[in-house]
Order: structure tokens, then sequence, then C-alpha cells
């Protein structure tokens, strides 16, 4: 920030000699108090969460997490079945959306006449827009019945021995779930990913390509190693609307508070049991559960973004200083 | 120049009718909050209301029984509506906030037992202990010896049932759980009756709202689950004749849960299950709605405004229940709620 400032204020000063002096404080001001407002709604939100969250902190706290069995109306309130369904879930998305989305930004930004690209890459956004409850009935109606008939008879056939794909399966359930969080997450990791390759200086690649590589070459190892940390950042972003989905995952998750071990199974989310119980949520403890159920859901992201940082410092390394 | 001026004027003098007009429709408002299951009928019934008393609008948010109950206790709303009766601590609660309460039923729902079972035509017949099987997960296949039993002439698949049931909370659960404590001493020990409960069904498979245990029962072969009678005749879907406690087969409709609540005349907010009713013709599986009101109205005015709207509504705006295919409260309750809505001291 400093060095633009350094380098844009003799120009503007030439211009308008009179804000010299008023202008940069100014601006200063209203950026560190835009960035202390964003903090302070972070904080706010979760002391208001903690607060709200009390009287069952203060009964269950953490035996919640040694359990599995959830059941408000005989006082049991085991969340380890939600955290498990949406660490799985999301988990699912990113296995799937990372490879597709990072493949088809590298097609889009490298690869790809610009004639195509550009339409492609606005319908690909244009993915992002649709609300998630449409993904959810979409997944409903559509990608469960393709799931049951097709995609979870092949797994069973040909991976059947893993235990990921065996028991019962109706369509509905974690892998279902995952799939469907998957596509809503794609636009997100592809669009970023783009932004990334693109901005990748062409020096880079010209100087790869004058040592003689192959475009293949030039792009696992100029341009993506290049582009490695942005690329980890659009995971993170995605992580984190795969965590907090609800609605749609609500839709095709069974909601069912069991840990199994095959992704066929139903699952829960957290997010999915605060928008299934919290309107008919009665009874402190009840209420003051689900909201921190809410908080925890607030801490996993915490955690799982910061893991994705310092994953995101260790793979880029020494490169961050070039950023 | 004049034009202009003409045109400012206007524009000024319309914006203050639309400023005073605005104030005087929220002096005359009257709000309430809870129950989605009720909202299309409040909907249609407050908007015919509003039409005949343009000094009422009525402004109904439909937030779930659970918000409504904790949005009336602390007197943001003017009445709230659940689908289950205030408990003993929420009535505690209440009372602390603004004393006593009454409570009236408005309108009555029936739950249909729907299913997905390739081959069978016509409606299967399910008796008590075979409904709870079912839904204990203690009968597992669609041709068991006791579905099959109840069944003669229908040729049933071995499939394994799937049962799919309401994973959000709702009075809909709580009606279907209340009838099946009522019908099996297992269910109601191990389960019991509310909004949500833990399923003991191994296969048990939770969706959203009628529409989502609709379309995961019309999607899944082998499943059964229940949804809403005002839901379940809007959409195409298969539904069983459930055996009512006189010995008799009856299928879900507007007339047989009606037969049912008649049975009980005297409902009142501390004995209001009317699940599995006796009497020829009634439909075993039916609640009714309720709203909350204040039984010390602090504004005159607009306590006589909510008794005269829920007087209406509990009788002559019954009519509107049955156009949006809920079913309308039997003369004998119609009564009662009239009653006790005129004790009410505005």
């Amino acid at each position: 920030m400093s060095l633009s400032a350094s380098a844009t204020t003799p120009v503007t000063a030439r211009r308008r000699p009179q804000l010299t002096g008023l202008g940069d404080p100014i601006i200063l001001g209203s950026f560190t108090l835009a960035a202390w407002l964003v903090l302070l709604l972070v904080a706010a939100l979760f002391i208001t969460l903690v607060i709200a969250a009390w009287p069952a902190i203060k009964t269950v706290g953490l035996t919640s997490l040694q359990s599995a069995t959830w059941d408000p109306n005989s006082n049991k309130f085991g969340v380890l079945s939600f955290i498990y369904g949406t660490i799985v879930t999301s988990a699912i998305a990113l296995v799937l959306a990372g490879p597709i989305g990072i493949g088809a930004a590298l097609l889009l930004a490298e690869v790809a006449p610009k004639r195509l690209a550009t339409p492609v890459a606005l319908l690909i956004e244009l993915l992002a827009a649709v609300p998630s409850v449409v993904f959810g009935i979409w997944g409903l109606y559509v990608l469960a019945p393709v799931m049951r008939t097709v995609v979870e008879p092949a797994l069973q056939r040909w991976l059947g021995f893993l235990p990921l794909f065996q028991g019962m399966y109706y369509g509905i359930g974690m892998l279902t779930a995952g799939v469907l969080l998957a596509i809503m997450v794609l636009p997100t990791v592809t669009a970023i990913s783009r932004d990334i390759f693109e901005a990748v200086p062409r020096d880079q690649r010209e100087a790869m390509l004058a040592l003689g590589s192959t475009k293949w070459e030039m792009l696992t190892r100029a341009v993506i190693p290049y582009a490695r940390s942005g690329i980890i950042g659009a995971l993170v972003l995605a992580l984190g609307r795969a965590l907090g989905e609800a609605m749609a995952v609500t839709m095709v998750i069974g909601n069912k508070p069991a840990i199994a071990l095959s992704l066929f199974a139903p699952g829960y989310t957290m997010a999915s049991v605060l928008a299934n119980e919290f309107t008919e949520a009665t009874g402190q403890q009840y209420v003051a559960m689900l909201i921190g159920i809410g908080s925890m859901l607030f801490i996993l992201s915490m955690i799982l973004n910061v893991f994705a940082r310092l994953l995101v410092l260790s793979v880029a390394g020494a490169r961050g200083a070039r950023r | 120049m004049h034009r202009n001026r003409f045109v400012l004027g206007l524009t000024g003098a319309s914006l203050a009718f639309v400023l005073t007009s605005a104030i005087a429709g929220a002096a005359g408002q009257l709000t309430g909050a809870g129950s989605s299951f009720d909202f299309p009928f409040f909907s249609r019934a407050f908007y015919e209301y509003g039409k005949q008393h343009a000094d009422v609008q009525v402004n109904y948010q439909s937030i779930g029984s659970g918000g409504g109950i904790q949005q009336f206790t602390a007197k943001t709303v003017d009445f709230g509506a659940s689908d289950v009766p205030l408990n003993p601590n929420e009535m505690k609660a209440a009372q602390a906030s603004n004393g006593d309460v009454v409570q009236v039923p408005v309108t009555l729902g029936g739950v249909v037992v729907a299913y997905n079972v390739q081959g069978v035509a016509g409606h299967l017949k399910l008796d008590q202990q075979t409904l709870a099987g079912i839904f204990l997960g203690k009968i597992t296949n669609w041709n068991d010896p006791a579905i099959a039993k109840l069944n003669a002439g229908t040729t049933l698949p071995s499939q394994a049932i799937v049962v799919a049931h309401r994973a959000d909370g709702s009075g809909t659960t709580y009606i279907f759980t209340d009838y099946l404590s009522k019908i099996s001493p297992q269910w109601k020990s191990s389960v019991g009756t509310a909004k949500t409960v833990n399923w003991p069904a191994q296969s048990a498979i939770g969706a959203k709202g009628n529409e989502g245990v609709a379309g995961l029962i019309r999607q899944t072969p082998g499943a059964i689950g229940y949804v809403e009678l005002a839901y379940a005749s809007q959409n195409d879907i298969s539904y069983a004749s459930l055996k009512n406690s006189a010995g008799q087969f009856v299928l879900p409709t507007v007339d047989s849960v009606r037969m049912a609540a008649s049975q009980k005349p005297n409902v009142s907010p501390d004995d209001y299950s009317i699940v599995d009713m006796g009497g020829a013709g009634s439909y075993p599986i039916a609640g009714y709605s309720w709203v909350m009101l204040w039984k010390n109205q602090s504004d005159a005015n607009k306590g006589k405004q909510l008794v005269g709207l829920f007087r209406w509504l509990v009788t002559d705006g019954q009519t509107y229940a049955t156009n949006v295919r809920y079913v309308g409260l039997p003369k004998n309750v119609q009564g009662e709620a009239d009653r006790a809505l005129a004790s009410i001291k505005t």
C-alpha cells in the first residue's frame, strides 16, 4: 500500500495541490476504519453466539463432542454426527470441484480461443448466482435419481471392496450432498483460478517456452507453481461455501444424525440441523444447543481456514515474498 | 413553468396522502406470528376479512410455531399461532410476561401415510400394529406377512422399506408421532411425541418440508412416509387406508378428519389430542392448530378488533379453510372456540 501511495502521490499533487495534505489521511483513516469494522463485526457475531449458547455450554459443554446421539426430546445433545457430516461432504466437494475447477480454469485461460473462453466463463460465473434452494430442488429431483440408478450401483460394483461404497444406497446421502456441493462451489474455484492464471506474467511463460518446453510443461512448471497460493485461496473460499451451505444440502443428505463409514448412507451437517430445527425448537436448552452448533460451525470454519492458510504458507514458501 | 409547479404540488399531495394512509394503516394493523401450517389458510381468510372490515389489516409472519410462541411471549406480536398448545413451561413464561392466555383451535389438519410400492393399485390397508412396526423398523420388507395379511389379493413385491420423515421441526410430525405413541407403547417409551424425534428405523431418511418428503417418496422405490392431507390431496401420490379404533379402514379425506374431530367436542389446550378417535368413518391421524391471545387486552380498541377477527375466523371464516383444502372446525368445536374468545377482556 505504501508503495502505490508513493508512486501516485506526485501525479495527483501536480494536478490538485490543495488536496495533498488532506486526501491521504482521510483515505487512510477510512480504510483503517473499514478494516477494524470487519474485525469488530466478526468479534461481535461470535460473542453474541456464545452468549446465546451459554445455557448449553454451561450444562452440556464439551460432553456434546463425545456423542453422536441427537435426541432433543430426551435431552441428548451429541453433535459428533453433524461435525462428521459437515467435514465429509465438504471434503467430497473439494476433491471433486478442485481438479475439475482448476482444469476448467486452465483450459479457459491458456488453451481455449478467446471467443469460446469468454462465453463459457460467463456461463460458469452465472452458475454462482443460482440460489441454493434451486440447487437443492434440482438435487432432489434430478441428481438423486441419477445417483441411485447409475452412479451408486456403478461405484458399488467397481469399488465395493472399499468400506466407503458399501451398504444400501438411496440416492439420498452424504455422497449426493457432496456432489451437489461440488457443483455449487465449482464456479468459485474456476472463476478465481482463471483470474489468477491470467495474472501470471507473460515473461514466465515465454522464458519457459524459450527453454524449449512443450505447452504442458510450461503450464505445469511455470504457470501452476506461480499461481499455487492463489489457487489454494480459491479452494479456501470454496470450502467456506461448502461448510456453511444449509438449504441445498438439507434437501439431499437424508438428515440422519448418525455416523456411517459408507458415503451412500444418509448423514447430517451442522448447517442443515440449524436450518431444520431452529424455527420449531422450544425450550431454553434446545435453542441454546442449536446456537452452540452455530458457534461450533464458526470455530470449525475458522480452524479449517487457518489450516488452509498455513498450507499456503508452507507450499508457497519463499514465493510469498514475490507476490 | 406553471405546469411544473402543478405537477410538483400534485406529487407533494399524493406523497402526503400515501404517508397519512400508511400511518392510518399502521394504527389499525394487527400482527401475528407462528405456524407455517396455518399460513395458507390465514392469508386467504385475513384477506377476505380485510375486504369486509377496511379498518382491520392483519400482518401474519409465518416463522414457525416455536418462533410464534417466543414472539407472543415477548409481546412483539398481538397473537401467536402454534400447531401445539403451549406446554406447561411455555405457559408459565407467558403468564409471567403478560398474565393469562386464551388458546383456541382455528383449523384442523390430517396426516396421510403415503408410499411408493411398485405394482400396487388402489390404497394399501394398514392397521395400528403394522404401521407402528414399519416406523419402528421392525417390519423391513413390503412382503412382510403382517402387511400381506391385511391386503389379501394384492401382490406385494419383495422390496426393502425406506422410512421417509420430516427433518424440519413440524406440527405434522407432532400429530403423526402423537398417533404412533397412542397406538404403540414401545413407540411412546422409546421415541415419544414431538415436532422432531429420533427416528428408530434403520432405513429412516429425513427430508425438508412436505414437498421434500413427497419428493423422496415418489423417487424412492419402497418408501413410506407421511404428509399433510392438504398437500397429499393436491399432489399425485399413493396413500394408505388406516384402521381406526372402531375397526374400520378409513381413507384420509376432509370429511373423515372432521368426523374424527367431532368425536371430541370438549377439546381444550390441556386435552387436545384427537388421534385414534373411535366412531364410524373417523380417520385416525388428525390434530388442531391453535391461536394464542392475551386474556387481558391493554389496548381496548385493538383487543376488540382481535376478538372480532377471531370470532369470525372460528365460525364463518372456516369456509376459507375448505377453500385451501384444509379441514374446517366441526360445528360443536366452533361454538367452544367462540365462547373462549368471548371471555377475553377488552
